[in-house]
């Protein structure tokens, strides 16, 4: 399944400062663009929030990345190579939803498969893979629920076995995608302290985020996505309220509780004060 | 010895459905997690035409190109249904519905119009009759070995092979077929992989048990041990070890009332099926039952911790945080409310005085209502 645009581009390294580097990507599915003309970089070492409203293609964009969807046009570069053939760099967290947690397995086991494409075909898991699969479960706090079957674990305890199933990768670059979706507070301080931890170690991150009031706090690099790029970079820079707005249209004031003229239209950088103030999180309070 | 072993038409039956049992169950372990295991049907039906089709070429009925027929036709529907679902015109149960009795069809039209010489017996290719398979043999070395013996069993070993083999590549795409592409694995390839040796093993099974008791034998043995373990390799064994039973019982029980051995078989595997529904350790229905039951009465002491401990230290204590009260603001029948309150002084989480009135939270009771109130305190 080599791909027109990859044997073009086969063996060519192109642009390698950059962790991931999309150029011109358009995904569309049954004719109807998901994606449109999408270029994208994003520099080794930062974690970085894509962000956009339902059906801006987010999900899509991770796949795109990791050869799950086929694109319609454009390139993926990851460390500047084409991305399939980087994809054991790459380091995967999904929807909780898109797997049966009914299936007969354990926590460990789970989180052993994100060893399996190091071991290659065949070859078994082992004792190295057992520790080493030992040692994520701790990092995320879930070492003592190892035996336990995933159906018996809470949301937030699902998506740290995710998390830990991507740390045994041990990936240089990490895409997840909505990992803070429906856990409880405790479990997102818990796993953006992680996050943060990954990037201090060098790794690159890509997260889906839904939550446009904890932007600043916990990322540093910013992607505004709906179908294109709305704008892209330090966040310091793009965080903006007319960037947000230009992104979720008239949504933004209904989705976050914000007062739509919060700022006043062309408002330049008062977005971030704005957006932190508004409405108290649930697990703020102490 | 062994001429004594394949002249016993008693080991002989059993041998043979014991291998069609744990070849079909270690291949359903993986169909039925993964919520395809109607494609059996599909394929028991189909491959039909492949065996008609490499009939009319070749104008033998028992070739080893049947069982390669077989298997093309058997992947030919499984292809064309998941093409027909891909359009997303029709859901996968309506296109695989679509698929294979057009294809069962037009086997039968061309058995109809080229191969009437051809007996097929209605009765055979949906039951099979175990007890012809016996008549039937090949000479290997100085031993009458019975055909079925000789294909159940290649065909049963590549099965185990292929699940022992690709065990922890067919979990990851059973489990995640994403994360498999990711690590560059190949799901389709597995799973078109498993279906081949589905339809394989559907064509070696035919003579002995039939195309729908093949169907129950894929599907029931690991759908029972599923009910029983939450760990897939002992879903996968403990469903061959279920089907081995189930081939050992369900021939005594048809030699006792004289029926057919491979209705028997599937009935035995049903009857475990029954079982594990009913007694299964955890997925059982009575497990569930007193599982319910018991998480309803910790909710029941958790509300009343939680009770006690908002209206703690309040002017209305005394009125609200009175056993009798509970029968008033919690509308809780006098006999619940009595028995709850028993429970949690049991706990350790209540205390009353005077004896069963004036109710009062422990410290444990305490830290208890707050863990319900103030999860974010959790650690």
């Amino acid at each position: 399944m080599v791909d027109r645009w990859d044997e073009r581009a086969k063996g060519a390294v192109h642009e390698p400062s950059l962790a991931l580097h999309i150029e011109d990507l358009t995904v569309s599915y049954d004719h109807r663009p998901v994606l449109w003309d999408i270029d994208l970089d994003i520099p080794p070492g930062v974690l970085a929030a894509v962000v956009g409203p339902n059906g801006a293609g987010k999900s899509t964009l991770v796949k795109a990345v990791l050869g799950m969807v086929k694109p319609a046009a454009g390139h993926v570069y990851v460390f500047g190579r084409p991305h399939l053939q980087q994809l054991r760099r790459i380091g995967y967290v999904p929807q909780r939803t898109t797997v049966d947690w009914d299936f007969p397995t354990t926590v460990l086991d789970v989180v052993m498969m994100g060893l399996y494409g190091q071991l290659g075909w065949i070859r078994r898991p082992g004792r190295a893979e057992r520790r080493k699969a030992m040692d994520a479960l701790e990092q995320v706090g879930m070492a003592a629920f190892c035996h336990r079957q995933i159906s018996q674990l809470s949301g937030g305890q699902q998506q740290r076995v995710f998390l830990a199933r991507a740390l045994v990768q041990d990936a240089e670059l990490y895409l997840l995608d909505e990992p803070m979706a429906g856990v409880d507070a405790t479990t997102e301080r818990h796993i953006i302290g992680l996050l943060k931890e990954l990037r201090s170690r060098g790794k690159t991150l890509l997260v889906v985020h839904h939550d446009l009031q904890t932007l600043p706090e916990y990322f540093d690099w910013l992607v505004l996505l709906n179908v294109r790029i709305v704008a892209q970079g330090p966040l310091k820079q793009v965080y903006t309220l007319a960037n947000l707005r230009q992104t979720y249209g008239s949504q933004i004031g209904l989705l976050h509780g914000m007062p739509a003229g919060t700022g006043g239209p062309g408002a330049e950088s008062p977005g971030s004060a704005a957006l932190e103030t508004a409405a108290p999180r649930a697990g703020g309070r102490r | 010895m062994l001429a004594a072993f394949f002249d016993n038409p008693e080991l002989m039956f059993m041998t043979i459905g014991a291998l069609v049992g744990v070849a079909a169950s270690v291949l359903g372990a993986f169909l039925v997690l993964r919520g395809t295991s109607l494609y059996t049907d599909a394929i028991s039906h189909s491959v039909l035409l492949g065996i008609v089709l490499v009939y009319l070429a070749t104008g033998e009925v028992n070739s080893p190109y049947q069982l390669v027929g077989a298997a093309a036709a058997g992947l030919l529907t499984v292809y064309l249904s998941e093409l027909l679902t891909s359009s997303r015109l029709l859901k996968r149960d309506a296109a695989v519905g679509l698929v294979f009795p057009a294809l069962f069809a037009l086997a039968m039209l061309l058995i109809g119009l080229y191969a009437r010489r051809v007996h097929i017996d209605a009765d055979a290719v949906l039951l099979g009759e175990l007890a012809f398979a016996w008549l039937d043999t090949v000479p290997i070395g100085e031993y009458a070995v019975p055909r079925s013996l000789v294909t159940m069993g290649i065909i049963a070993l590549a099965d185990v092979l292929f699940v022992g083999l690709f065990f922890k590549e067919l979990k990851l795409a059973t489990f995640d077929a994403g994360l498999a592409r990711a690590l560059g694995f190949r799901p389709r390839l597995l799973f078109y992989g498993l279906l081949f040796l589905t339809s394989v093993t559907a064509v070696g099974a035919f003579d002995a048990v039939g195309a729908v008791l093949f169907i129950a034998l894929v599907i029931v043995p690991p759908a029972a041990a599923h009910l029983l373990t939450d760990r897939l390799w002992l879903m996968v064994i403990g469903g061959g070890a279920i089907a081995l039973f189930a081939s050992a019982g369900g021939y005594w029980a048809a030699m006792r009332w004289d029926v057919s051995i491979g209705g028997m078989m599937a009935v035995v595997n049903g009857l475990i099926l029954l079982a594990a529904f009913f007694l299964g350790p955890r997925h059982g229905l009575l497990a569930r039952l007193l599982r319910g039951r018991r998480q309803r009465a910790e909710a029941h002491v958790r509300m009343l911790l939680v009770h006690l401990y908002t209206h703690e230290g309040d002017e209305q204590a005394e009125r609200e945080n009175a056993a009798l009260a509970l029968e008033h603001h919690l509308r809780w029948p006098a006999e619940q409310a009595r028995r709850v309150v028993a429970q949690a002084e049991a706990l350790g989480l209540v205390t009353s005085e005077p004896e069963g009135q004036r109710l009062h939270l422990t410290g444990a009771g305490r830290e208890a209502a707050r863990e319900v109130l103030e999860p974010w305190r959790r650690r």
